[in-house]
């Protein structure tokens, strides 16, 4: 994620006044970077699916329908070894944005910083309050908290399920200096982190991205990168107010999405909310028989 | 051609000894050429012969039996050219006067004494003689009229025609239902299994290959509960070594033959893991990939924790090129790894791992193929990691369900809150 709000093009408010205005959330890199994720990730999930589920009638059917097992490997690792690149340059741009823009600070505190601050605490028990009617609605920042988790939760994931992925991928080469029973290890970690990610993600974050009443059917912002204005004052007010207070809402402005953009959201994020929801439905009912 | 009534034949059938003159009794078939020809016949079996060639083909007696019966085929026959006459076979009482009565059934044992006696021990003649009518007698595996010696291609009991003799009736749906044979359609399945497939392949397998009596017997063929049988659950290792005979020995030296030895018979044999009419190529996927569930029949837990690993995922999703529990244990000579010549010994595992693995190493084979993940015994890192995973997905789905639900209620009813207002800037982005 972006450390720092990227600067778009100016708006183009000139004169219609019907035109929203709309900041920049998420820069090209954070997005391409987002895409790859998704793809990647829905393309290790359909692939390793039916080894976790081995015992199913539909496991078969599905390895088969993917060209049998050694074709479903193979796109699980070209899937999995471009998931670690882009888990990689992510990493590497931390570090290098850190070092030529935000410092390393920022990295770690702030309303910027991926990192959980005490102010999440406070508004993730807020929040629950708010669920139950006992006050109001937290205000949030640039990321709230359960963002944070999300991004965490994506941020252990690759590095679990990579690590013990290229473990049980190279078993001779790390036999060179580890132990046979960590075979073992990977084996499970792989397949139950495995299932954390793929039921976190196909069922909490399309919730909280797409299906929750707000956000109904899909929020765009990910593809698009631009948040409309009214969204931002709604749901992230203390960033709303704190880019005014730091003189840097017009910085932050940029040109409403093309209409291509959207159309490109809506068709790949509604592939991707379709192929989950599938994914999860298959998982539950496997799990419950 | 002259044809006699229906009842004419079903009479004439009778072969006998019957004169023609009788057989031609008043108010029956007019007299004819083929008759009185017959009258003329030295040979008694000839005056039988000559009424009943002049028959059609289709023709019935009244009991609904063929009466045609070709002269120049039987001629070529075991019994015929003299060899024996009709009343050999058919019991001569009452086929001496035209019209004759139907004969009864042939009389075998009156020349094939041990033949017979050797049959009423069988599980078609125990069958027949306990009242199932559709359980073979002589004739139905060796015919009647067109009896030939088995080296005879022609022959219902030569290689060639084996198959489909014991198929007339182990391969009707309809008999087998009707005589409550045991096993089933066994025909189609022996048809499916190697040894059909060579059977009716180009290799020279062909005419090695076991047909149904190779391993069942012929007049000494047994029910397979019988312990005489060549089929029953002691002999079935003889039976398959006749021809199989390294895979028996390496079976005697393994860890199921010793049992065996020892007499504890639930040890499995040959058929328990190849199966007995449905045999399969061994080299064959699909079969090397459900054997596993038979081993695992036996082997309760193991194939348990064997589905734990990428091994047996990936042979339970139906694909041969993982290891097998033959790949590591080995197929007859299966031996427990405290036997230094066994394949999973301490001695010979990394061997048997760089079969598939080739750059294994002391590290390499430590790796549990039968880690029990949920028992601290296989290894307490594995246990609580196992546990650590457990307790981690239950807590993030229990956690983020419980946020979920609440939160869903929450906007639902803030969304309907909103409805009676006017509405907001809520234009989509």
């Amino acid at each position: 994620m972006a450390t720092q709000i990227q600067a778009g093009r100016p708006a183009a408010t000139a004169g219609a006044g019907a035109v929203h205005k709309y900041y920049q959330r998420f820069d090209r890199i954070d997005r391409v970077m987002h895409a790859f994720l998704m793809t990647t990730f829905i393309g290790c999930a359909i692939t390793g699916l039916p080894l976790v589920f081995s015992d199913h009638e539909w496991a078969a059917s599905l390895a088969r329908a993917l060209g049998g097992f050694q074709t479903a490997a193979l796109i699980h690792r070209i899937c999995a070894g471009t998931m670690i690149t882009v888990w990689l340059l992510h990493v590497i741009r931390i570090f290098y944005d850190a070092a030529t823009r935000t410092g390393f600070l920022a990295v770690f505190w702030g309303p910027n910083s991926m990192v959980p601050q005490p102010q999440d605490i406070f508004d993730m028990w807020n929040h629950f309050k708010w669920f139950v009617g006992k006050g109001p609605r937290p205000q949030f920042d640039r990321w709230t908290y359960w963002e944070k988790f999300d991004y965490w939760a994506v941020f252990w994931g690759m590095a679990i399920i990579g690590g013990s992925g290229l473990i049980l991928w190279f078993p001779a080469q790390f036999a060179a200096f580890l132990p046979g029973w960590i075979f073992n290890v990977a084996t499970v970690v792989h397949g139950e982190e495995a299932l954390l990610a793929v039921g976190f993600i196909f069922t909490i974050h399309f919730f909280n991205g797409h299906i929750r009443p707000e956000k109904f059917p899909m929020d765009l912002v990910i593809f698009t990168g631009r948040i409309p204005e009214h969204e931002l004052k709604d749901e992230r007010p203390q960033e709303f107010r704190r880019l005014v207070a730091e003189g840097r809402l017009a910085a932050a402005e940029a040109a409403p999405p093309t209409p291509w953009t959207k159309v490109f959201g809506w068709v790949v994020g509604g592939a991707a909310v379709i192929v989950g929801t599938a994914t999860v439905v298959v998982i539950v009912y496997s799990v419950l028989n | 051609m002259i044809r006699l009534t229906i009842q004419g034949i079903a009479l004439a059938l009778l072969v006998g000894l019957a004169p023609v003159a009788q057989a031609l009794a008043p108010g029956k078939a007019p007299a004819t050429a083929a008759a009185a020809k017959a009258a003329k016949a030295p040979d008694a079996s000839q005056k039988c012969i000559d009424c009943h060639a002049e028959a059609e083909p289709g023709d019935k007696s009244a009991a609904g039996k063929p009466v045609k019966l070709d002269p120049e085929a039987h001629a070529k026959t075991l019994h015929g050219g003299g060899n024996a006459t009709c009343i050999d076979c058919h019991a001569a009482e009452g086929l001496r006067k035209y019209p004759h009565k139907e004969p009864g059934a042939a009389q075998c044992a009156s020349c094939h004494e041990k033949a017979v006696k050797e049959y009423a021990e069988t599980s078609h003649g125990k069958a027949r003689a306990g009242g199932n009518g559709v359980a073979a007698a002589c004739g139905d595996c060796h015919g009647t009229h067109d009896i030939k010696p088995t080296s005879d291609d022609a022959s219902k009991v030569s290689r060639q025609n084996l198959e489909a003799t014991c198929g007339a009736c182990h391969g009707s749906e309809a008999l087998v239902k009707a005589g409550k044979v045991p096993g089933g359609n066994v025909s189609a399945k022996y048809h499916d299994s190697i040894h059909g497939k060579l059977l009716h392949g180009d290799t020279k397998a062909k005419d090695r290959v076991p047909l149904c009596t190779d391993c069942h017997g012929t007049h000494d063929m047994r029910p397979k509960k019988d312990p005489e049988s060549a089929v029953s659950r002691a002999n079935i290792p003889e039976t398959c070594g006749t021809c199989h005979g390294k895979a028996k020995k390496a079976w005697s030296g393994g860890q199921h033959g010793k049992l065996r030895a020892a007499n504890v018979m639930t040890a499995p044999g040959c058929t328990d893991c190849h199966g007995t009419h449905t045999i399969a190529d061994h080299n064959a996927p699909k079969w090397q990939v459900e054997v596993i569930r038979e081993c695992g029949g036996c082997h309760t837990e193991y194939i348990d924790t064997y589905r734990d690993t990428y091994h047996g995922k990936v042979t339970d999703l139906g694909f041969a090129r993982m290891a097998t529990c033959a790949s590591c244990h080995g197929a007859h000579d299966i031996l427990p790894k405290e036997n230094p010549l066994s394949m999973v010994s301490e001695q010979r595992i990394l061997a048997t791992c760089q079969a598939c693995h080739p750059k294994a190493n002391a590290n390499f084979v430590k790796f549990q193929p039968h880690a029990n993940k949920n028992k601290k015994d296989s290894g307490l890192v594995l246990y609580y990691t196992t546990k650590f995973m457990q307790v981690l997905l239950a807590g993030v789905f229990a956690f983020f369900g419980l946020h979920t639900i609440l939160w869903l209620y929450r906007s639902l009813a803030e969304l309907k809150a909103r409805r009676g207002r006017p509405a907001p800037d809520t234009e989509k982005h």
